[in-house]
C-alpha cells in the first residue's frame, strides 16, 4: 500500500533529518536551560531572531559560517537578557519568556523592514549545500538520510554528542545538573548558582538561534515572517518527551520530524479528500499528546522554575 | 547579590519605578527610530497625534482597545490564579467562529434576544476551549503554557479550514472569508459613521463585573489564594481544581468575547487576519495593569494608542509600525522589573 | 541525654596550648533595622568542640552563614588559621578548611553520593572527570571516620542519617579542619545522635575542630568542651562546659525565667476520633501508613514521637483532610466519616496546626485578614457568593487581640510578620472555634522560647477544655513535657501507647529506630488502640 511505501523512500528520510535539524538545535538549547533550572519560553522569538541574523549576515556579504556565529551571538544576547531577569532578579520565568519572544520577534521584524524597506518578495541567499560524506553516503536509504546532508545538520548531531558528554562526563555538566535539582547544593560547594544558570541560558539561547538560522541558511534560503511557526513550542514539548536527556530528546526530534515529513507526503497521496489543514495540525496535536504521555513519568529537574535566593532565612 | 523584601513601599516608590519603566520603553523606542533614520521627537509626536490627536484618532484608539480589554481581562483573571492562559488568541477565534455560525441567519431572532444568545454561546465555546488545557494541568500535570500555545496554531488552522469549507462566503471574491452577520446580529455603532461600536461598552461592563468578582466574591478570593499558593489553599479547604476550572471558564469566555466583538461590532465577517495578535498583546495589557481588571481598561487604551499611533506614524514617517510591538514587549519586561524593584531592595553584599 | 564517657584530659590543659584555628572579631550583621549579630568575638582552638547555644532567632545561623561566605558581615573580621578570610566567598572559606553541614541538607537527589561529594572540587574546564581516585579516597575517609556509605548510591535512596554522613564526608573530602554542624540532631534518633557524637570525637582526635550549633541544652552539655551562648544577636556568655550547669546556660540563653509548663493531671474522656486499620497510598517519597489503629481521647494530649520521614506526614495529611485512607476507616464521635476532605475535617471539629507555616499554614503574600478567614470564608463570611470583608476584618482583629499577634494592621501582608506571630495567628485560626480535636504538627519548630511557651500554654488550655490533641514533634523533650501518653511511629506503623513516664527515653529511642515493641511481641498483637 502506498502509504507504507513512503517510509521506504530515501527522499522521505532525507527530508525527515532535514526537518529535524532545527528542532535538534533548539531542543538541545532548551534542554540545557531547563536542566539548570530555567524555563526559557523565549525560544520561539530567539529562533526567529537567529533565523534573521544569520540570513542577513550572508545577505550583507558574509560567509555562511560567519552567519551561524552571528546568529549564535544574537541568541546569547537574548539569553543574557532572559537570564538577568529570571536568575538574579527572580522574575516569573513564564512572563519573562513570553516577553522575550514578543520582543525578539518584533525586533526581528522591525530590523527586517528597515534593512529591506522596498522588497515585495523575500530576497534569497546561497544557502548551505549538501555535503556528502564519501562511502557512507552510498549506503541505501540510511546513507542519503544521514550522510548526505548540509554541514549544519552534521553540526546538529555533533551538538547532541557534545551536550551529552558535557552534561554527564564533565564537572561543569554536573554543576548544571545540580543547579537544576538543588541550587543550595551547588552554593554549598562554593559554586555560584547565578553564574551556572546564566551561562546555561546563554549557551542554550545561542543554540536555539542556530536552530532558527538553519531554516534560513540550510533548509530554505530566505527569511519570511511567521517562519518559525510554533517550532519553538514544539521543542519545549520535545524536551519533556525526552525526559530532559539529550539522547532521548534527539530521538524525539527525529520521530517528530519523520511524522511531519510523512504527513506532507500523505497529503499528496490523499490529494484533496482531507483538507490540508488537518495534516498541518497534526504536528501540534502530536506534541500535545507527547506531553500527556510523558506527564506521569516526568522526572523533571526539581528546581525548575524555582528562583534561588542566597541564604534564605 | 540578594533581594531583600521592603516592608511597605512608599507611595513615591510605587509610582517611581513603573514610571521609570515607561521612560525606559520610550528610550528603547527612540534608539530604534534613530536606527531607522528618523527623529525620535517627531516620530513620537506623530504617534501621539495618531493615537489621540483628533476625534477620529481617539475613536480609533478606543475601537482598537476593545478587543484588548477582553483579552487583557481574560489573561488577568487567569494569571491571578496562576493559570498561564497563552491561548487567548485561539479562544478569540473560536468566539468569532461561533458568532458567524449563529449570526449569519441560522437563528432568526430579533436583536435583543439574538445578541445575548450569541454572547452566551461564544463564552461557552471559549470556556470549553480553555477547559481542555486546564484539565490536562490538574489531572496530568501538563504545563498549560505549551498546550495553550500549541492550540493557537491548531485553532487557526481549523478556522482556515472552515473558511475554505463550510463557512466560505459564496459571494466572496476568491479569498477565504465568511458570510456577513445579519443586521440583528450586529453590535450598533456608538456614533453614526464612526467605527467605535457597542462592543466597547460591553468591554467596560465586563471589566467592572470582573473587578467585582475578583474583589468582592468568594470566588475571587479563592482564585487569588490558589494563584499565590495552591498547597496552602488546598490545606485550608479551598477546592483548588474546581477553582482552576472556574477560572478557565471565565478566562476563556472573556477572550472569546473579543472575537465576538470584532466580528459583530467591527468587521461583520470572519477572515484569517481578524486578530493581529490580540491574544498575545492581552498578556502585556494584563501585566501592565498589574492584573487589576479596572487597570486593564486603562492599559488596553494605552497599548491600543501606541498601535494606532504607530500605524498612522508609519504611513507618514516611514518607520516600520513594528515599533509598536517592540515598545509593548519592552514595556512588559521593564514593568515586571519595576514591580520587583518596588517590592525588593537589591543588596549587593 | 545519657551520660557520655569522655576519656580525654581535662579541657583546660589540652586546649590552652592548642593553636587558634578560627578567630571572629567584632562580627556584626544587620538586616534593615534588625541587628542579627552584634559585635561577636570568640576563637576556636584545635581539637575543640565548641557549642554555639541559643534559641531560635538568636543569630546562630546568620553567624554561620557569614563564616561560610553566604553573607557579608557589616563589621568585623574572620581569621582562619591566622589568615583573614575574604568576605562573601564560599570558595575561600572552603579552601581555608571550613566545612559546613547545613541544617537542611544540601544534596542533589538525582545524583550519586560520589557526585555530590565531588561537586565543585574539580576544575570546571576539565574535559572529562575520572572518579576512580575519588571513589577510593571516599571509601578510605568513610572507613577512617566510621561513616559507612556507598559512593554510587543515589542520594534519593538514602535515609536521613546516611545523608548526614554524606554531608560530613563532603567536608572531609575537601580537607576541612573546622567543621560546623547546624542543628545536626534535629532529625536523628537518640541512637543516631550518639553515633554522631562518637564520630565527632574521632574527628577531634584527628585534630579537627568542631562548632556545634544547637538549641538543645542536653546535647550541648554532653558533647562540647566549651559553650558560647548567643542571645538577641549578642554573645552573652562563654564557659568551659564542665564548669557550668544546665540551669545557668538556660538562664543565659533566655535571659529570664521561663517556667516549664505546669501540666495539671489529665481528666481523660472517651475516644473522640478513632483510626481503624488505616493505610494510605504511597505518594512520592513519603512513607505511607500501614494498618494504623489508634484513638484520640477527650482532654488528653497524645504525643507522636518519631524520626521525620516515618509516616508522620501521611498521618498529618490524613487528619488534616488532605489525604484519604486507602483502606480502613476513620470514626469521629462514633460516626464513620465519608467523603473525607479538608472541609470535612474542619466541619468534624478538627483544628489543624500544620508543620510548615510558610509553605502550607499561611499564604505569605496575602493579608493577615485573608489568612485568618482561609478556612471558613465560605461558611462564615460569604453570603450569596459575596464576601463580607468587614466581618472578616473584625474576626481577624479578634484573633490578633486574643492570641497576641503583633502586626501593624490586619491588612499587612503576613509575610512581614515574625515566625512566632505567624504561628500565633495559625493557632488562633485553629483554636478559635474551640475544636474537639486538634492536630498540632511541629507547632513550635523555629520559634523563640517565648513563643514556644505561649503555644504550649494554649495547647494545655485546650486540653483542659476537653479537646483531644495529637502532638507530632521531632523534639522528644517537647513530647516528654506535654504528652499524657506517647506513641512512637516507625516505618508507617504505630507502637502501643505508653502513659507519661512509663517508658524510658532509651526505650522510646529504640522504638523510633524501628526496633519492635517487646510488649507487643509478647502480646502478639499488631497495633493496640
Amino acid at each position: 500500500m502506498e502509504a507504507f511505501d513512503i517510509l521506504l523512500q530515501a527522499s522521505f528520510w532525507v527530508a525527515a533529518i532535514r526537518i529535524a535539524s532545527p528542532l535538534i538545535f533548539a531542543t538541545m538549547g532548551e534542554l540545557i536551560c531547563e536542566r539548570a533550572g530555567v524555563l526559557n519560553l523565549g525560544i520561539e522569538g530567539i529562533m526567529a531572531a537567529g533565523a534573521f541574523a544569520g540570513w542577513v549576515t550572508v545577505y550583507a556579504g558574509g560567509n555562511l559560517w560567519t552567519g551561524v556565529i552571528i546568529a549564535a551571538l544574537v541568541g546569547a544576547m537574548f539569553g543574557l537578557l532572559h537570564g538577568t531577569l529570571t536568575v538574579p532578579f527572580g522574575l516569573s520565568q513564564h512572563v519573562v519568556g513570553i516577553g522575550i519572544t514578543l520582543l525578539a520577534t518584533s525586533l526581528t521584524y522591525f530590523t527586517y523592514r528597515i534593512t529591506l524597506p522596498e522588497v515585495t518578495s523575500p530576497p534569497k541567499i546561497a544557502p548551505f549545500q549538501p555535503l556528502p560524506i564519501p562511502l557512507l553516503s552510498e549506503i541505501p536509504v540510511v546513507g542519503a538520510a544521514l550522510f548526505n546532508q548540509t554541514p549544519l545538520t552534521y553540526l546538529a548531531f555533533v551538538t547532541v554528542a557534545v551536550v551529552a558528554w558535557v552534561l554527564y562526563r564533565t564537572p561543569l555538566g554536573m554543576a548544571v545538573r545540580a543547579a537544576g535539582e538543588n541550587p543550595a547544593a551547588v552554593e554549598a560547594q562554593g559554586i555560584g548558582v547565578t553564574s551556572i544558570r546564566m551561562g546555561a541560558v546563554m549557551v542554550g539561547s545561542a543554540l536555539m538561534a542556530i536552530g532558527g538560522a538553519f531554516l534560513t541558511m540550510s533548509a530554505f534560503n530566505s527569511f519570511f515572517f511567521e517562519m518559525i511557526n510554533g517550532r519553538g513550542w514544539i521543542c519545549i514539548a520535545l524536551v519533556v518527551f525526552g525526559s530532559w536527556r539529550p539522547g532521548k530528546a534527539l530521538l524525539g526530534a527525529i520521530l517528530f520530524a519523520a511524522f511531519d515529513a510523512y504527513q506532507v507526503r500523505l497529503q499528496q497521496l490523499t490529494g484533496g479528500v482531507v483538507p490540508y489543514q488537518i495534516f498541518l495540525m497534526m504536528p501540534y496535536a502530536l506534541s500535545i499528546l507527547a506531553l500527556i504521555a510523558m506527564s506521569r513519568r516526568a522526572s523533571y529537574p526539581k528546581a525548575l522554575m524555582v528562583p534561588y535566593q542566597k541564604g534564605e532565612r | 547579590m540578594r533581594l531583600e523584601p521592603k516592608p511597605q513601599p512608599s507611595l513615591a516608590e510605587t509610582l517611581f519605578y513603573p514610571l521609570g519603566a515607561i521612560v525606559a520603553t520610550f528610550a528603547v523606542a527612540a534608539l530604534l527610530v534613530l536606527a531607522a533614520g528618523a527623529s525620535p521627537f517627531s516620530v513620537f509626536a506623530l504617534v501621539a497625534k495618531g493615537a489621540a490627536g483628533s476625534q477620529f484618532a481617539l475613536l480609533e484608539t478606543l475601537t482598537r482597545a476593545t478587543p484588548l480589554i477582553f483579552t487583557g481581562l481574560a489573561v488577568a483573571v487567569a494569571f491571578r490564579a496562576r493559570l498561564w492562559n497563552i491561548g487567548a488568541e485561539a479562544q478569540l477565534y473560536i468566539g468569532a467562529v461561533v458568532t458567524i455560525v449563529l449570526g449569519t441567519g441560522a437563528l432568526p431572532l430579533p436583536a435583543p434576544i439574538l445578541l445575548p444568545v450569541i454572547m452566551l454561546a461564544v463564552m461557552a465555546a471559549g470556556a470549553l476551549l480553555l477547559l481542555g488545557p486546564a484539565v490536562l494541568k490538574t489531572s496530568f500535570g501538563v504545563d498549560e503554557v505549551v498546550t495553550t500555545l500549541l492550540l493557537n496554531f491548531i485553532v487557526l488552522l481549523f478556522v482556515s479550514m472552515l473558511l475554505e469549507g463550510v463557512l466560505k462566503d459564496p459571494m466572496g471574491l476568491g479569498w477565504p472569508q465568511s458570510k456577513r452577520v445579519i443586521a440583528d446580529a450586529q453590535l450598533p455603532r456608538l456614533i453614526t459613521g464612526k467605527r467605535l461600536h457597542f462592543g466597547f461598552v460591553i468591554a467596560i461592563a465586563a471589566a467592572v463585573v470582573t473587578w467585582v468578582i475578583m474583589k468582592k466574591t468568594a470566588l475571587g478570593y479563592e482564585m487569588r489564594a490558589v494563584g499565590h499558593n495552591p498547597d496552602a489553599a488546598r490545606f485550608a479547604g479551598i477546592p483548588v481544581n474546581r477553582v482552576l476550572m472556574k477560572t478557565a471558564l471565565l478566562s476563556g469566555g472573556l477572550a472569546a468575547l473579543a472575537g465576538f466583538s470584532e466580528v459583530a461590532g467591527l468587521k461583520g465577517n470572519l477572515t484569517l487576519d481578524l486578530s493581529p495578535g490580540f491574544g498575545y498583546t492581552g498578556i502585556v495589557v494584563a501585566m501592565l495593569a498589574l492584573l487589576n481588571p479596572l487597570g486593564v481598561v486603562a492599559a488596553a487604551i494605552f497599548v491600543a494608542g501606541i498601535f494606532v499611533g504607530a500605524d498612522a506614524m508609519s504611513r507618514s514617517a516611514g518607520v516600520p509600525s513594528y515599533i509598536a510591538e517592540v515598545m509593548v514587549a519592552t514595556a512588559l519586561l521593564t514593568m515586571v522589573t519595576a514591580i520587583m524593584l518596588t517590592r525588593y531592595r537589591i543588596r549587593w553584599r | 541525654m545519657s551520660g557520655f564517657n569522655r576519656d580525654m584530659p581535662s579541657p583546660e590543659e589540652s586546649f590552652e596550648n592548642a593553636p587558634v584555628v578560627l578567630r571572629l572579631s567584632g562580627v556584626t550583621k544587620r538586616f534593615g533595622s534588625l541587628t542579627a549579630n552584634d559585635a561577636i568575638s570568640f576563637s576556636v582552638r584545635r581539637g575543640e568542640i565548641v557549642a554555639l547555644l541559643g534559641e531560635n532567632g538568636a543569630g546562630k545561623t546568620t553567624l554561620m552563614n557569614i563564616l561560610f561566605g553566604h553573607y557579608v558581615a557589616d563589621e568585623g573580621t574572620v581569621e582562619a588559621f591566622g589568615k583573614e578570610l575574604p568576605a562573601g566567598d564560599p570558595r575561600a572559606a572552603l579552601n581555608a578548611g571550613i566545612g559546613m553541614v547545613h541544617q537542611h541538607f544540601t544534596l542533589a537527589e538525582n545524583m550519586s553520593v560520589l557526585e555530590n561529594i565531588v561537586l565543585g572540587t574539580e576544575s570546571m574546564w576539565l574535559i572529562r572527570f575520572d572518579h576512580r581516585a575519588a571513589r577510593t579516597r571516599i571509601r578510605k575517609l568513610a572507613n577512617d571516620f566510621g561513616l559507612a556509605v556507598d559512593p554510587d548510591k543515589r542520594v534519593a535512596a538514602l535515609s536521613v542519617g546516611e545523608r548526614q554522613r554524606v554531608e560530613i564526608l563532603k567536608a572531609l573530602y575537601r580537607d576541612a579542619r573546622v567543621l560546623i554542624l547546624d542543628e545536626p540532631t534535629a532529625v536523628l534518633t537518640p541512637n543516631e545522635t550518639e553515633a554522631l557524637f562518637r564520630t565527632l570525637k574521632i574527628l577531634v582526635a584527628e585534630g579537627l575542630s568542631i562548632i556545634f550549633i544547637s538549641h538543645k541544652l542536653n546535647e550541648v552539655m554532653a558533647v562540647s568542651d566549651r559553650v558560647l551562648v548567643l542571645r538577641g544577636g549578642r554573645l552573652v556568655g562563654e564557659s568551659v562546659t564542665s564548669r557550668t550547669t544546665r540551669a545557668e546556660l538556660a538562664q543565659l540563653m533566655v535571659g529570664r525565667e521561663i517556667p516549664p509548663p505546669s501540666v495539671a493531671p489529665a481528666t481523660v474522656g472517651g475516644p473522640i476520633l478513632t483510626f481503624n486499620e488505616v493505610s494510605t497510598a504511597r505518594t512520592g517519597t513519603g512513607t505511607p501508613l500501614d494498618k494504623v489503629s489508634f484513638s484520640l481521647n477527650a482532654g488528653e494530649i497524645t504525643g507522636l514521637a518519631g524520626v521525620s520521614g516515618n509516616g508522620q506526614a501521611a498521618l498529618a495529611a490524613l487528619l488534616s483532610g488532605i489525604e484519604r485512607p486507602m483502606s480502613g476507616s476513620i470514626t469521629i464521635g462514633g460516626k464513620p466519616v465519608a467523603n473525607w476532605s479538608p472541609q470535612a475535617a474542619l466541619s468534624s471539629g478538627i483544628g489543624r496546626i500544620p508543620e510548615d507555616r510558610h509553605a502550607i499554614g499561611t499564604i505569605v503574600d496575602m493579608s493577615v485578614t485573608e489568612n485568618a478567614i482561609s478556612e471558613r470564608y465560605r461558611t462564615r463570611f460569604s453570603r450569596h457568593g459575596f464576601l463580607d470583608w468587614s466581618a472578616a476584618r473584625s474576626f481577624a482583629e479578634e484573633i490578633i487581640r486574643d492570641y497576641d499577634v503583633k502586626c501593624p494592621s490586619p491588612e499587612t501582608r503576613i509575610r512581614l510578620l515574625s515566625g512566632g506571630n505567624m504561628q500565633k495567628l495559625i493557632l488562633g485560626r485553629a483554636l478559635d472555634s474551640d475544636p474537639s480535636i486538634i492536630l498540632a504538627n511541629q507547632p513550635t519548630r523555629g520559634l523563640d522560647v517565648g513563643a514556644v511557651s505561649y503555644v504550649h500554654q494554649r495547647l494545655l488550655q485546650a486540653r483542659e477544655r476537653g479537646a483531644a490533641i495529637l502532638l507530632i514533634s521531632e523534639d522528644l523533650d517537647e513530647i516528654l513535657a506535654l504528652a499524657d501518653r506517647i506513641v512512637v511511629i516507625s516505618k508507617g506503623r504505630l507502637s502501643a501507647p505508653s502513659a507519661r513516664g512509663e517508658r524510658s527515653v532509651r526505650e522510646i529511642g529504640e522504638l523510633m529506630a524501628g526496633h519492635q515493641d517487646a510488649a507487643l511481641e509478647l502480646a502478639g498483637a499488631g497495633n493496640a488502640a
